[in-house]
């Protein structure tokens, strides 16, 4: 046969081998050194949007939704200590550091919560002025590095979150490269200008749940028994660190799945370590089920929250409230398609952007350049994040009232099923459309 | 002088007390009887006073301290004067593991010996033992200095940046990054005044120190240092 008359096959990519996997091969022989970025999981993950609501029927009976009541609050802290927050909505801002983030920005976040009622969280660095300033509601993380701590800061704050891991590096530590310690940064840290910091991914003067627990007290002591004090753990084992974190004393857990961002670390550990939110939120709720405490320890999960919906899911799986970062972020301005043009200078575009750590942010949020942090202008970022947080609010509202309920803590796992298996699993509701719970109920 | 007997009063009714003293206050001397190890005694404390803790404290004990001369009359549990800002802590006896852990400033002195992580992560602190300390001690140390008039323990000063540590015996094996440094007349001087402070005036030869500081080889990432990693 004529060699020219075969037909041709079409070029075929390999599944496994796919363009982005090339050229990270192709990165990684250039330079010697793994890839380090922003952002949580960027893979598809098992998430809140494999659920649906059932809805109200003749079994169930709706709320008028333009009329009856469906209350958002919640109170945090209430254990132990003496003064709790109480939040107007169930949505906080998650913990970001200043120096990760511009002093603009903190103070958008800041001015953004307080509109509505809700708290925000500093961050590896310690407190600034400004997110003091604009947050009437600020929690004060509790960090391995203990960058900033000190104990008039402690007082200023309205809760204290110690922070043992979080989503999108369970057992890693922080790192900001040298191009992000501006002078005030460096100051705030007690480190050398330029230098790439790190921050330990332990902490310096406890180990495990015996000394967690006299930290704790040495807290409550230090600030009177009046702050409430939260753990924050990266979802890896939540059933054991959730009732390990109760009986060290905590007022509040804090579960962060593999989608909530961080400022810089190795894509390899983003990617591969630790669950999705949509698995650790039942086996997170069953632990403090099984020790009587749901409800009394209030759990606030994230990563990976977008949308109303996914705040009603959550609280449906048994949380009593949701933190977002990404999504705060976006709200502010981040990857917006405006700066498209920066972002291609940069070689990638906008939706994409996760070279966070190089401090090179278009639109002025994950950067400590004065030029490019003074295009975030903080008050019309912190109404566009105040918008969004009404937004998730009445979206979550709608959602409740359709369930038939009066407040979104109403909400529970019955009324939800199901659109995969996996996620009916992890989510421990039916498939929709049957009564099988895979792992619970037999098929 | 103020007692708190601890047999009779809680740990919370004491640092309650403590905490409420006004900068101006005369009551300026108190004394803990029959501390009993407890944990969290004298924290977050933030006058003028001397608090005496007559026996053996627990974990965290002068946590977070600022102004205030707080002496413990017997060891100190996990977390001497850790985050320290301010003031003195005096330990008589030994202390535990991560003695002055991440304290930015004041004077942290042991008496006897300190156990692993001495002055881990110290962000502006000075310490002087007068014993030895454990392994690990001043991990990812910052800044302040650390003086020793035994010896050290295995991988002393690992990824340190710009702490100073003075060792006079000997130093079982240094960590990654730190490096043995010449001692100068402005490290001589340092060592006279933390070494007065401390009570031991003109009492040990100082050129029998050796000084360890960073070799500031990590401060930027590196792939050919990944071993050191």
């Amino acid at each position: 046969m004529d060699s020219t008359k075969i037909p041709h096959t079409e070029p075929r990519q390999s599944a496994t081998f796919d363009p982005y996997t090339l050229s990270e091969i192709r990165r990684a022989a250039a330079t010697g050194i793994y890839d380090i970025r922003g952002g949580g999981a960027k893979r598809a993950l098992p998430h809140f949007d494999d659920l649906l609501f059932l809805g109200a029927s003749v079994s169930r009976y709706p709320l008028e939704g333009y009329r009856e009541k469906c209350a958002t609050d919640v109170v945090l802290g209430g254990r132990f200590a003496s003064k709790p927050i109480h939040l107007k909505i169930p949505i906080t801002i998650a913990g970001m550091s200043f120096g990760s983030l511009s002093a603009q920005a903190k103070e958008a976040l800041g001015r953004g919560a307080t509109i509505v009622g809700t708290s925000t969280t500093t961050g590896d660095g310690g407190m600034t002025q400004e997110e003091r300033g604009h947050s009437e509601i600020l929690v004060y993380q509790y960090l391995p590095s203990r960058y900033g701590m000190n104990p008039d800061d402690l007082r200023k704050a309205d809760a204290i979150e110690i922070v043992v891991g979080q989503g999108a590096k369970p057992g890693g530590g922080g790192m900001l490269l040298g191009q992000k310690i501006s002078d005030r940064v460096a100051a705030m840290r007690d480190l050398p200008k330029g230098i790439d910091q790190r921050s330990a991914c332990r902490h310096p003067d406890w180990t495990g749940p015996d000394d967690l627990e006299i930290k704790i007290e040495a807290l409550r002591e230090i600030t009177g028994w009046e702050k409430p004090i939260y753990v924050k753990i990266g979802a890896t084992r939540p059933y054991y660190d959730v009732a390990l974190a109760v009986k060290s004393g905590a007022d509040v857990v804090v579960l962060d799945g593999m989608q909530g961002g961080t400022a810089a670390t190795q894509d390899v550990f983003i990617e591969h370590v630790g669950i999705p939110i949509l698995a650790a939120i039942r086996p997170a709720v069953q632990a403090l089920q099984d020790l009587g405490m749901h409800r009394k320890v209030q759990l606030i999960v994230s990563g990976g929250i977008r949308n109303g919906a996914d705040v009603a899911k959550a609280l449906a799986l048994g949380a009593d409230a949701v933190s977002i970062g990404t999504a705060a972020l976006v709200a502010l301005g981040d990857n917006d398609p405006i700066y498209e043009e920066d972002y291609r200078k940069l070689g990638t575009t906008a939706g994409a952007y996760d070279d966070w750590h190089e401090g090179r942010d278009p639109a002025g949020i994950t950067t400590q350049d004065p030029e490019l942090a003074a295009r975030l202008d903080p008050i019309a970022g912190g109404r566009r994040l105040a918008n969004y947080l009404s937004v998730l609010t009445l979206e979550a509202q709608t959602i409740a009232r359709a369930c038939g309920k009066s407040h979104l803590h109403n909400l529970e796992p019955e009324d939800l099923v199901a659109l995969t298996i996996e996620a009916a699993a992890m989510a421990r509701v039916p498939l929709a459309g049957t009564d099988w719970i895979p792992g619970k109920s037999p098929f | 002088m103020r007692v708190v007997d601890l047999e009779k009063a809680t740990v919370r009714q004491l640092n309650a007390a403590l905490h409420a003293l006004a900068e101006n206050t005369n009551e300026t001397l108190w004394r803990v009887e029959h501390p009993g190890g407890q944990h969290a005694l004298a924290v977050g404390l933030d006058a003028p006073v001397t608090v005496e803790i007559a026996g053996h404290a627990g974990y965290y004990c002068a946590s977070m301290n600022q102004q205030a001369t707080v002496v413990i009359e017997g060891n100190a549990g996990v977390g001497v004067a850790e985050n320290m800002m301010s003031g003195m802590v005096h330990v008589k006896g030994d202390a535990s593991q991560s003695a002055g852990a991440t304290a930015h400033g004041g004077l942290l002195v042991i008496d006897g010996s300190a156990s692993a992580r001495c002055g881990i992560s110290m962000k502006g602190v000075d310490i002087v033992v007068k014993g030895s300390i454990g392994p690990m001690s001043a991990f990812m140390a910052q800044s302040g200095a650390l003086v020793v008039l035994g010896d050290a323990g295995d991988a002393l000063g690992d990824s340190i940046y710009e702490a100073r540590l003075y060792v006079m015996g000997e130093v079982k094996s240094l960590g990654a990054d730190c490096v043995e440094k010449e001692l100068h007349e402005e490290h001589r001087a340092e060592l006279r005044r933390l070494l007065d402070a401390a009570g031991l005036n003109g009492t040990v030869n100082i050129d029998a120190f050796k000084r360890y500081g960073s070799a500031r080889t990590l401060y930027n990432f590196h792939v050919d240092n990944a071993g050191a990693y």
